[in-house]
């Protein structure tokens, strides 16, 4: 479990083939033992199969992969992991249920038939102690933030004795304050000799602050690299879109402003049943976004059930233009109310059912003059999804094609045209972005502020405070179940927001 | 041995020597179907199972003249039960409850297929134990008779709740039926394990079978199970999977279902009858109780299509 340092891992010519696609095309890479190496690249790029490759998930279709300079057959994961290859995916791979000492136990190859608890755990505490930063060792996993997961995917990489890790977007559910902290220490750790990382990400604020080199690649070929510091974030931006990003011209436009939505003194259980979310005070005005930041976990998505009338409220009242609010679907419409709730997919569609008909959500069951209707008006459901796959821009084979044979940007944006046709006098999202590549993320953002611009009060919940940043007119934090700070853009510092984020202000 | 008259005492002491009778096949099936769904699958078919140890139990320990190689001959048919199922369920696109449904009505119907010959003749009984000797009350001795399944199942519980803390293959049934993908990541088969964990929870069904033949009630006959193979189903849920949770469990519905005889005992004439239907009625009060629409179910292996 120590002793051995950091190895080296160079990937020479490698390509892979599925059948005529080409998914990487005659890409090197050279990691020298302690460095810090970052992979850049939009989705389907190749970078993940790329990994796949060197950790033997797939048999390259040509190419030679060198582990401390010496040439490997990577076969099988389990060779990459004799070898000391570990990889830290991007959703956990934790069990939830497990304590974090049981998930590290048990990950060992040679996890003993009978459990010694009282030794383990003092060899747990003993590696622990080396380690420069700690996990609760006696929780389960899914009371750990998401922080401390992903610290202990790292540690759990170390105990199994890897000193390559390749870390899958390791920050991707971190607030910026966790992931500094977690990605400052692995930088530590290579700079010690204790181990080789090749870290996928596509934020080039932690590609310059942590990583020595980078390599970038684009439609499965190696586009550029270099030293960090020798190549500019425009450089870097350019050669991995391959032009100039679209720099966002999401102008905000002046609004009249005025209260639609209000939620006042509102009391309702979280999901565990054992805490409870207290909200005092959110007013949602028209032509605002306001964002609802926040570490997933501290209510918001027990918010979202509240608005959507999945969740019952023990107390308080939620009113819209002054009217009680129940959240009916006959309240929705009277008032103009739609959703964007996040993994839309599982949230807000049939996945079985044709676009065409996950497009006609909002409409199939009135007739023209809004009056309920019993027969199904097939040609009015046609030519909505026709005007919406348009004008939304969703990729899509037919308006026939089942929903879930789409790719995550065009549901979100096929989910989203449905929500927004029509008047809508509120809007509200939740992590509309997650998983999205850059040019699905722009259009997303793009619709959003369009929306606000026109008149629309948004509430924006999202676990990615960036987005918060950029698009909220005012922003408001949650932390254990309780809205604990609001600012209004302009004053908002993103070091006190995230600092109310950890629940400590 | 004379009676004594004791009364409404008669009462209690009734439904705690009813407890550890009836509770036992309760504890078997309740503590193999915790085994299944704790790797993430469940099986409804335990029913079927409990019927066809019944059987094959009973008729083995008629031909062979020992209740023991009964047991293990019903042990063993619920193990090609289970087998049957975890291997059935491997496949891409079939629904475990489904083929848990179709397990159960094939299991009771090959028992009465084959157990038609013995309803007649007469097994030997399995052997029991008795803790009441320092008592002259023959009530009180005759509901302290505790069968040597009974102890089995109370020591299985300790043994079930101790493996899943502290073995490997206790953690390892743990890991596939909360995450399919983690176990994968680990390099674990889940399916084979969860066809393991579905062979021995069928064969610890097939034992709560043969307890129903050669104990208590006794005998072979097909209306020997009346469901209790499903409320133990139920009883796993209610006692949020945990193994030592099952055993109280199961005490509390064997106590239930000693209600009716022990009133009918002391001479309530009316509506006893009632009092047959309190397992079920208890089933569904504990089920509607300890469920909520708020929480999400704690201790739930996630991976079961139960909860997903």
């Amino acid at each position: 479990m120590s002793g051995a340092g950091a190895i080296s891992v160079e990937a020479l010519h490698m390509t892979m083939r599925f059948g005529d696609f080409t998914a990487l095309d005659d890409v090197s890479i050279d990691i020298p033992a302690g460095s810090f190496h970052a992979l850049l690249g939009e989705n389907g790029a190749g970078k993940s199969t790329l990994v796949k490759c060197i950790m033997g998930f797939y048999r390259a279709t040509s190419g030679e992969l060198m582990v401390n300079s010496s040439q490997v057959k990577m076969t099988d994961p389990r060779v990459a992991q004799q070898l000391g290859l570990g990889m830290v995916y991007q959703h956990f791979t934790l069990v939830p249920s497990l304590t974090a000492a049981e998930n590290l136990v048990i990950s060992r190859a040679d996890a003993p038939a009978v459990i010694n608890w009282r030794a383990e755990h003092r060899r747990l505490t003993e590696f622990m102690a080396q380690m420069p930063f700690k996990v609760p060792l006696d929780q389960p996993v899914s009371r750990l933030a998401a922080g401390e997961k992903q610290k202990l995917e790292i540690l759990k990489q170390l105990y199994l004795g890897n000193r390559f890790l390749i870390l899958d977007e390791p920050t991707s559910v971190l607030t910026p304050a966790e992931a500094d902290e977690v990605l400052g220490h692995v930088r530590g750790l290579t700079e010690a000799g204790q181990i080789t990382v090749l870290m996928i990400s596509h934020k080039f604020r932690e590609v310059t602050a942590f990583a020595d080199a980078v390599t970038i690649l684009r439609r499965g070929r190696r586009v550029g690299g270099g030293k960090v510091g020798e190549i500019s974030v425009e450089e870097m931006s350019e050669t991995m879109m391959g032009k100039a990003p679209e720099t966002s011209e999401r102008r905000r436009a002046a609004t009249r402003q005025h209260p639609v939505l209000a939620l006042k003194a509102l009391r309702a259980k979280d999901r565990s049943g054992l805490k409870s979310i207290e909200i005092e005070n959110i007013t949602l005005k028209s032509g605002e976004i306001l964002g609802v930041a926040g570490i997933s976990g501290n209510g918001q998505m027990e918010l979202m059930e509240i608005l959507t009338g999945q969740r019952h409220v023990s107390a308080g009242e939620i009113t819209v233009k002054g009217d009680a609010f129940r959240a009916t679907r006959a309240e929705a419409r009277r008032h103009k109310i739609r959703y964007l709730p996040e993994e839309p997919l599982h949230n807000a569609c049939a996945p079985r059912m044709s676009v065409a008909e996950n497009l006609a959500f909002r409409i199939f069951d009135a007739d023209k003059g809004g009056r309920p209707s019993f027969w199904q008006d097939r040609r009015a459901m046609a030519k909505n999804a026709s005007d919406l796959i348009e004008t939304f821009k969703v990729k899509t084979s037919s308006p026939a094609a089942r929903i879930a044979s789409l790719s995550g940007g065009n549901v979100q944006r096929a989910v989203l045209g449905r929500e927004l046709t029509g008047d809508v006098d509120v809007l509200i999202v939740s992590n509309p972005c997650f998983g999205l590549d850059f040019a699905a993320v722009n259009s997303v953002r793009d619709r959003i502020m369009a929306a606000r611009n026109k008149g629309t009060a948004v509430l924006l919940i999202s676990e990615d405070l960036d987005e918060i940043m950029e698009l909220a007119d005012r922003i408001i934090v949650m932390s254990e179940g309780r809205v604990s700070f609001e600012t209004p853009i302009a004053a908002a510092n993103i070091v006190e927001i995230g600092q109310h984020m950890a629940g400590h202000g | 041995m004379e009676t004594v008259d004791i009364g409404l005492w008669g009462v209690p002491l009734a439904i705690l020597g009813g407890a550890i009778r009836v509770s036992t096949p309760f504890i078997f099936v309740s503590l193999g179907e915790c085994l299944t769904e704790r790797s993430g699958r469940i099986n409804l078919g335990l029913e079927g199972t409990l019927v066809f140890g019944a059987m094959s139990g009973y008729a083995v320990a008629y031909e062979t003249n020992s209740a023991f190689f009964g047991v293990l001959a019903a042990a063993f048919a619920g193990l090609l039960f289970g087998l049957v199922h975890g291997w059935i369920c491997k496949f891409k696109g079939v629904n475990d409850i489904a083929i848990g449904i179709a397990m159960m009505l094939l299991g009771m119907g090959l028992a009465f297929f084959f157990g038609k010959p013995y309803v007649q003749p007469v097994a030997p009984d399995l052997p029991a134990i008795s803790f009441g000797w320092w008592s002259s009350i023959p009530q009180v001795q005759a509901a302290l008779q505790v069968n040597v399944l009974f102890l089995l199942g109370g020591l299985l519980a300790v043994f079930m709740t101790w493996m899943f803390r502290a073995t490997r293959v206790g953690l390892i049934v743990r890991v596939v039926g909360d995450s399919t993908d983690a176990a994968r990541a680990m390099g674990l088969d889940p399916d084979l394990v969860r066809l393991l964990a579905t062979g021995v929870g069928g064969a610890l069904a097939g034992i709560g079978g043969a307890y129903l033949s050669l104990y208590y009630p006794g005998s072979w006959n097909e209306g020997i199970s009346s469901g209790q193979g499903l409320m133990a189903i139920a009883l796993v849920i209610f006692a949020r999977w945990s193994p030592a949770n099952c055993f109280w469990a199961a005490l509390l519905f064997g106590g239930a279902g000693a209600l009716g005889p022990a009133l009918q005992s002391v001479g309530v004439t009316q509506g006893y009858y009632l009092f047959f239907a309190a397992p079920y009625v208890l089933t569904l009060a504990l089920l509607i109780l300890t469920s909520s629409t708020e929480r999400s179910m704690q201790g739930a292996p996630l991976e079961l299509s139960l909860t997903k």
